[in-house]
């Protein structure tokens, strides 16, 4: 079970990271949840400078720019 | 550079579809050909650029290099230059504001960044070369620079810690948070690149339908509108033509995409440049949607500090762009 997290107060690029995150999962079938922090107070607790940030199991994987759906596979199946 | 896509625009517009060469529809269409095709691909070489040195310097680094010794006034600078090459996204600015500040980095040069970040980047710098040329471009990033440090400068010497809102005090004064965990990336170029090429790509496909509709805006206002028409209204001996473009611009809300094709047929038609380039400074630089998002980091008096002391820079250069181009 991965835990994923996407970080981000509800731009048009967030919610881009968050519906590719959904495609990929649904296309790998990895056992995952999502969990979308738009709460700005919630999101410095990680220390980010530029969103939207992509997080697998507490590690920082992409942030600052929209990871596509093959990109978020690869990292679902490292 | 661009007279190949001149002829091209001359053979599709007057010899494929015909029209009449000194038509105002032939000419407003050959305008908006041979802008489009130029724009692109000065945006395409610009983003790929500044994407390479954004590479190299992410935000990040930009950080810990601020973060790590005492710059006496430097950082200023440092803020202000970086923040030019760093693609800014509106709803990144709070998180980088507190990013910063809670590293210790003063408040001046955290909104020095803030400044410079929307008024100078990739898309603007393009857009610029294929409309005003080299030279208005370089004075535009220089002085662009210049603003956001003196603006910066002048906002911290204010000392307005107190004004932050509550929230954002505990996080700075919770120094337990503050894990300075940066770790550099080590790829070699090639590595790189396609991520940036790939980069590159994503922001000129964003911003291509403002960049469209501004140049189909400024081709028909190129072919309707008499050259010299606003000269009558708009001149730069008027002295409060650039306070006036400054208070218009603040309120309205675009990117450098949508505004600058405009501003360039503005100014063929009479508008003095530097009364032109401060409405689309205050255009881009301040807008009622940031001033939305930052109220969450500042108080209100704090805010209309920061958009006072920016727009009155931005008309002292809009007058220092009159007197030098």
């Amino acid at each position: 079970m991965k835990h994923i997290k996407v970080l981000g107060p509800g731009c048009a690029k967030c919610k881009t990271t968050y519906n590719n995150v959904l495609e990929a999962i649904k296309q790998t079938g990895v056992a995952a949840d999502v969990i979308k922090i738009e709460d700005l107070m919630e999101m410095m607790k990680y220390d980010v400078l530029t969103t939207p940030v992509l997080m697998i199991d507490e590690v920082v994987k992409v942030k600052g720019r929209v990871a596509d759906v093959a990109e978020i596979k690869q990292l679902l199946s490292a | 550079m661009f007279d190949e896509v001149q002829h091209f625009a001359d053979w599709l517009v007057y010899t494929v579809l015909g029209l009449m060469h000194g038509s105002k529809i032939g000419d407003a269409l050959n305008f908006f050909v041979f802008d489009t095709i130029k724009i692109f691909i000065l945006l395409a070489l610009v983003t790929v650029i500044m994407g390479i040195i954004n590479s190299y310097f992410p935000i990040d680094k930009v950080r810990n290099f601020l973060t790590k010794r005492k710059w006496y006034g430097a950082d200023y600078f440092i803020a202000s230059f970086f923040g030019t090459i760093t693609p800014f996204c509106s709803c990144s600015s709070v998180p980088l504001f507190i990013g910063f500040v809670k590293g210790g980095i003063p408040l001046g040069v955290t909104l020095a960044f803030l400044i410079s970040s929307p008024l100078v980047d990739a898309v603007s710098v393009a857009i610029f070369i294929g409309m005003f040329g080299l030279k208005v471009t370089i004075v535009y990033v220089v002085s662009g620079i210049i603003l956001s440090m003196v603006a910066g400068y002048i906002l911290g010497k204010l000392k307005q810690d107190d004004l932050l809102t509550d929230w954002v005090k505990e996080i700075i004064s919770n120094k337990l948070t503050t894990t300075n965990t940066y770790e550099e990336e080590r790829l070699p170029f090639s590595k790189r690149l396609p991520g940036i090429v790939k980069e590159a790509f994503g922001i000129v496909k964003g911003v291509s339908i403002y960049i469209l509709v501004g140049i189909a805006i400024g081709g028909l206002m190129h072919g309707f509108i008499p050259t010299g028409f606003f000269e009558a209204y708009i001149t730069k001996e008027n002295p409060f033509a650039v306070p006036i473009a400054v208070l218009v611009g603040v309120p309205m809300y675009s990117n450098a995409a949508g505004v600058l094709p405009v501003i360039q047929v503005l100014v063929q038609k009479g508008i003095p440049i530097g009364t032109a380039i401060a409405f689309s400074m205050a255009v881009v630089g301040l807008s009622i949607p940031e001033g939305l998002l930052l109220k969450k980091v500042m108080t209100t008096k704090m805010l209309l500090l920061f958009f006072g002391v920016v727009a009155a820079c931005i008309v002292i250069s809009g007058y220092l762009f009159n007197f030098i181009l």
